[in-house]
Formats: structure tokens, sequence, C-alpha cells
């Protein structure tokens, strides 16, 4: 369970990554199905991230980025639709995909590195959500490959510490994903 | 109407139309147990909670309907959990009731607390955690349907005492939608374009061989696969898991294939272009060593579960269906081979060359295991429901025993479960009364749940059990005869101790005793004429006997090492 960065944009997905959108039963212990699923068939989760979905309560949607070379994609779809807590999957090639990541970051600041960094953010297009005298924390709310790119770009700041959701992604409009 | 969650728990199993529960109460399912007293449901005091899921199991299996066991939290949970990891390897239809502790006490370690819907959760088809009484019957409800659709399994329901406890206005699901699952869809429409491109495949074939799998069982697909092989005139083999749901007796049976099966049925499959797979799974005890199977076959896959399909074998065709629409369908298109006269040809000089044989046993004894078999067999009426262990005793029996009809043979499959013969055969019993049930079993595999006889006894269910006593763990001493130089580690177990004889009587059954031939006919008889109280035969077998034929786990099925007596001429 330990992949590789994963540093290219949409366009240039290596083609192992495949998201799952995967629409559950808000249950006790989805999850665990789920994550016990794929460990038990070994199959290799690169980022997950879960909330209710369509605002009611009954479903949530669980947006798996799994490692289509870990297992075929056909089996891991297989045993996660046999899970009766699922209703429904569909899979999302990266590059029929719009696909969302929430970066949030606390870098520690001083005279000498707030310009810079100020820099950074606008150029990433971050927001900056809270600020005490000796630190900010800033958001991004973009691209996988731009929270890539921001997350390098604050490897040269003393960073506090820095938290991505995983992905969320829904297919391009004009694309008709494979259900 | 108010009823405790309780009295709705036992309602709701005899709104399923459930006859019999297998169980053992305990502090957390002590509510229940109360208004089973006033219930037409039998229950049947087992032993070992492992006895009810294995009891649960074979009455599912000879019956073809649901089997039911209730026990406590905590240990009498974990203890069933063999039971139901056997079940779902098998997609046997189990519903398993579990006590909880309160809810409030959930999560705190409390007393006999244990996590039975997290141990479960890989093991099971699904699992509840019953929250609420007035939710107990949805919940009844939902675990028979998941049970029993689809690709049938074992479903728990883990049920808190508070909940058992407290007071519910009753009500019972009238439809599937009130069940609940909206992830849930067994059933799917067969497509016309996939089965017309199997049945192209099908009319194309010149050796085509019909691989038929416990879904055959499962889909009471038996009729319409009898209809479909004598229609088209292709050969079948039968798995561990399908053994009678083709007549032995039938001239196109080729018998089992896989590790211990027949030469003919083995190298069928390896020389076949055509591999029909009907509710097969291509288990490594049958394909052997898998880019050696079957190489030069197409593979038309059918299966109600399409997680199977190119999950080991990668199909020309995978068709998601039970098995008996797809045969039916397959026959409304008119699928036919080529002649099969070449294949038949050949076929029979392999069955020819190469039949199932034994030593012969010298009449002083030691008995042969398969020869005993073919003895009980020969005397046993038609319709004989046969339970096994695991072992060396399984194989014999499915080789040796004849199988004419579906549900007469009990055994562990896919889990390979020491100790599932003595009560799957009572679960057999219980279910089929009318019916012999004979277990054959190992005396390994004996120890380790004769306790149960003393339920067969208490509770009036005569099974017969027929020990083939060879003194040893009998496979694992095979493999290391074999395979480690014939360097015994930890497999001896004495014929003499215990004395079967007296455990036996000490359960209040029968105890018989065979070392040499004339004895072996002896109580054969005398055990057939026992109908009243279970009867328990020590037959003193051959130790260094071994099954054969034999592929080497990984080895390739052109590999196959058949009997001494056979080898060195047209191998």
């Amino acid at each position: 369970m330990s992949p590789e960065p994963f540093l290219g944009d949409v366009a240039h997905t290596p083609v192992r990554l495949h998201i799952l959108s995967v629409l559950v039963e808000n249950k006790a212990g989805v999850l665990a199905r789920i994550a016990g699923l794929f460990a038990r068939r070994g199959f290799n989760i690169y980022s997950l991230a879960v909330a209710p979905a369509e605002s009611h309560a009954r479903f949530s949607r669980v947006t798996i980025v799994v490692d289509a070379e870990s297992a075929p994609l056909e089996q891991i779809m297989g045993q996660l639709d046999k899970l009766v807590n699922v209703v429904a999957i569909t899979d999302l090639a990266p590059r029929d995909a719009v696909e969302r990541e929430l970066l949030l970051a606390t870098i520690t600041t001083d005279t000498a590195n707030r310009t810079p960094l100020l820099d950074v953010l606008a150029s990433a297009g971050a927001a900056i959500i809270d600020v005490d005298p000796g630190a900010v924390t800033v958001m991004l709310a973009g691209t996988p490959t731009s929270c890539d790119e921001l997350e390098k770009s604050l490897e040269d700041f003393a960073e506090v510490e820095l938290h991505r959701t995983g992905r969320v992604a829904l297919p391009r409009l004009g694309r008709a994903p494979s259900a | 109407m108010q009823l405790t969650g309780a009295q709705a728990l036992i309602k709701s199993l005899e709104q399923e139309g459930v006859d019999t529960i297998f169980g053992l109460p305990g502090g957390a399912i002590l509510p229940v147990y109360d208004p089973l007293i006033d219930s037409t449901i039998r229950h049947i005091l087992v032993r070992h909670e492992q006895g009810a899921g294995h009891m649960a199991e074979g009455y599912a299996l000879a019956t073809g309907r649901p089997g039911v066991a209730m026990v406590t939290s905590g240990p009498g949970a974990t203890n069933i959990v063999t039971p139901i990891a056997n079940a779902h390897m098998d997609s046997t239809p189990l519903v398993v009731i579990t006590g909880q502790v309160a809810t409030s006490a959930i999560g705190t370690d409390a007393f006999q607390e244990c996590d039975i819907t997290g141990i479960t959760m890989g093991i099971t088809k699904h699992n509840f955690l019953v929250q609420s009484a007035q939710e107990i019957p949805r919940a009844v409800a939902a675990a028979f349907h998941l049970a029993t659709t689809g690709r049938p399994g074992p479903v728990l329901i883990d049920v808190p005492k508070d909940v058992t406890q407290s007071m519910m206005d009753w009500w019972y699901p009238a439809t599937v939608e009130e069940f609940d699952l909206p992830g849930y869809r067994p059933e799917v429409a067969l497509d016309d374009d996939v089965v017309a491109r199997a049945v192209a495949l099908i009319n194309e074939s010149e050796r085509p061989v019909l691989y038929v799998g416990g879904g055959t069982l499962k889909s009471h697909a038996s009729l319409e696969l009898l209809e479909f092989a004598e229609r088209t005139g292709m050969p079948v083999v039968t798995t561990l898991m399908a053994r009678g749901a083709f007549p032995d007796s039938h001239a196109q049976h080729l018998g089992m294939p896989g590790m211990h099966g027949m030469y003919a049925a083995v190298t069928a499959i390896q020389r076949s272009d055509l591999l029909i797979s009907l509710g097969a799974r291509f288990d490594d005890r049958v394909t052997g060593k898998i880019p050696a199977f079957a190489p030069n076959a197409k593979v038309i896959h059918v299966d109600i579960d399409k997680a199977e399909f190119n999950k080991v074998r990668v199909a020309d065709v995978s068709v998601q269906s039970n098995v008996a629409a797809a045969l039916r369908a397959f026959d409304a298109s008119g699928a036919m081979p080529r002649n099969l006269d070449v294949w038949w040809k050949t076929i029979r000089e392999w069955q020819a060359d190469f039949p199932l044989v034994y030593d012969e046993p010298s009449a002083d004894g030691p008995l042969r295991p398969q020869h005993v078999i073919e003895a009980i067999a020969a005397s046993a009426a038609p319709g004989t429901i046969v339970a096994a262990g695991v072992g060396q005793h399984q194989m014999w029996a499915s080789q040796f025993w004849k199988f004419e009809e579906p549900g007469t043979w009990v055994n562990s499959g896919g889990a390979g479960t020491m100790g599932f013969g003595v009560p799957a055969a009572i679960g057999a019993k219980v279910g089929r009364p009318e019916r012999t049930v004979w277990c054959i079993d190992g005396d390994g595999c004996f120890q380790m749940t004769a306790q149960e006889l003393v339920t067969a006894r208490s509770e009036g269910i005569p099974i017969k059990v027929a020990i083939l006593n060879n003194a040893y763990l009998g496979m694992v001493r095979q493999w290391q005869e074999m395979f480690y130089d014939e360097r015994y580690s930890e497999v001896y177990l004495n014929a003499d101790l215990p004395d079967y004889v007296k455990w036996a009587e000490a359960m209040g059954c029968v105890g018989l005793r065979a070392r040499n031939l004339e004895e072996m006919h002896a109580v054969i008889a005398e055990a057939n004429a026992i109908n009243d109280v279970p009867v328990i035969i020590d037959f003193r077998t051959d130790s260094s006997e071994k099954v054969f034929p034999m592929v080497a786990s990984g080895a390739s099925n052109d590999d196959i090492m058949v009997h001494p007596s056979q080898r060195g001429g047209a191998q």
C-alpha cells in the first residue's frame, strides 16, 4: 500500500490509476467493508474520499482511486459490486473525469519568507484561511496536479503540516462513463 | 400486536418457513430461547457451536433450503466462524443468528463481547447488527433473501440483548422493496448476443467438455444439464462440489476432474477445444498449474457471479446467468457441436486404460478403504446421502461412491474443513429424515467433532458413521511419503486410542469394529439393520494406502500420476 508519488497532470495520468465513484448506503461499517475487501483481495487503494451524497443521508459517495495494476479493474469492480451496501459503481478513466482535491497547509512564516510565500500562493491560486504572527494556514482546491505542484513548491518553506483530502471526481461532460 | 424483539425474531423465522434451528444458548441470546419454547420450530441442542454451523450446512446441502443456526455472543459466535467460512467458500445458504451484548455495552469490552460482524465481514455474503426491535423482521427477511438468491451464501444477524428484550409493533416485510437492499440485484437478464457467441463456440467445437460445478446444484439445473448433455452428446465432468448434479451411472459422465480426479475426466479437459464451465470457479484443485490447464480450450464461463469471470482463467464468452437459464437458452438456440465420434473414441480409450483401481484386499486385513466404501455403497438404500470430512477418505468417497441425484453428497470443498462430516451428516438427516445418511469419515476428522453424536443420540437422529481408521492424518501422511522423503512429521494418531467402540457406546450409540473382510461385511449388515440410534464403525484400514490418481500441487494436469499398478505403459 505504498503508491508511488503521482505527479502527472490529468492528461498524463498513468493508465494504471482508475477512479471509481462508488455510491454506497450510508450505514455503519460500510467503509470497513470496502477497506476489508481491498485488503483481503490484495487490491491497492491510492486515495479515498467519503462524504454524504446529494445531501440526503441515505447514501454516501466514496471516491476510490485504485491501482488497476494490483488487480484487473474488472475484478475490483466485480468484487466491490458484490458488497450488498454498494449501490452503484462508476468507473472514470482519469481523462474522462474532472477531478478536484483540497489541500490545507500550515507554514511557519517570518519576515524573510513572507514575500516568496505570498508569491507561491498567488501563482498557485491558494488562499490564506488562518493567520497568526508566526504561521499561516493556506488552502487550495484544485486539480490533483495543482495540489501536487503547490505541495512541491512548499517544500522550500518550513512547513508545519500539510493535509490532502484525496480526490473527488465526476464524469467530464460529453463523455459517457462506463458503469 | 406488541411483541418483544425475541418473540419477533422467532416469529420472523417461522414466517420464513424455518422448521429447524441448530444452536446452543448463552447469556446474550437468552431472551430468544424463551419464546422458542412456544414455537413450532424444532431446536437441536448441539454440544459445540461449530457443530451447529456444520449441521445447518448439512441440512442446506441435503435439502436445498437455507440452514439456520443460533448461538450466543463472544465465544459462542467465534466457535461458529469456521462453519461460516466453510459455507462462504462453498456458497451454501446459511442464516446464523448470534446474540450480542446490549447496545449500551458494545465497545466496552463487556463480558462475552466480540465484534462478530467485524470478524465475519470477509466470510459472509452480508451481515447485520440489528439496532432496534422494530428492525428485526426486516433483518431476518433480508437475510433469507440474501442467503438464498443470486450466488447463495452465509448471512449473519447479530442481535444485542436489549434489542431482543425491548418491545416492537409486529410487522413483516411483504415485498423485496421493504428489505431495504438498494444495492442488491441478484438476477440479471441473459444477454442474447452473449448467448449467440457462446452457441457459435459450441457449434464449431470438436472436443467439448461440460465442466459442471456446484453452481449447477445451487441453481437446481440437473434436469436442464441432463437434457442439454444428452441432446448434444458432450462429455460431462462434475467437480467435488457438483457430485450428484449428473448421474454417475450415465455413459457421458467421466467423473470428477482435478487433483484426485478420474484420468479420463482430467485428460479430457486438458485435450478439449471447448470448456463449458457451468457454475464452476476454476479452483486450483481443478486447474493444477493454471498456464497448463486446458491449454487449447476456448472457454464459455456461465456463472451468476460476474466477479468469477476472468478471475483465474480468461473466458472467451462470459455468460452471467444461473446455470439452468443459460442451458435453456443454449438449447433454445439449437447449440450443437460437430461430430464427436473421434473425441469419444479417444475418451473411451483413456477410460479403458486408466479406470479407478485399488489393490486387492487380503481377507485377513487390513481393509482397503476404497473397498469399504464400495461395500457400504453396495448395500445402501437408493438415494442414500453421504457426508464426508476432509482428506483421503473424502476423496475416496467422491471417487468410489456412485452419486445419482442432487443433494446426496455433503462435503466441505473450498475450505477443506476437517471435522465437517459428523455434524453435516446429522444436519442432512434432520433435513431428509426418510433417507439413510452415511458419514464416511477419517479417524482424524472424527476426533474433531465426534461429540455431536451425543446430540444425535439425544435428539433421535440415527446416522451411520464409517471411520476409515488408518491411524494417521492420512492425506498429510500421503504428501509426506511422496514429497517429503517419507519423513513423517506429526501425523501418527494411533488406531487404538481412542477406543472408538467404547467412545460410541459412551455417547449412547452402537459401536462396531471390523479388522478383516468377514467382519467388514458383518458390521455393514449390522449397521444397516439399526435405524433407531447412531452407529459408529471403526474400520481398520491400511495406513499406506494413497489416493490416486493424483496431480501434485502446482503441477500440470498433464503430469497426472495414476495408480502404481497402471504405470509404465501408455502414460
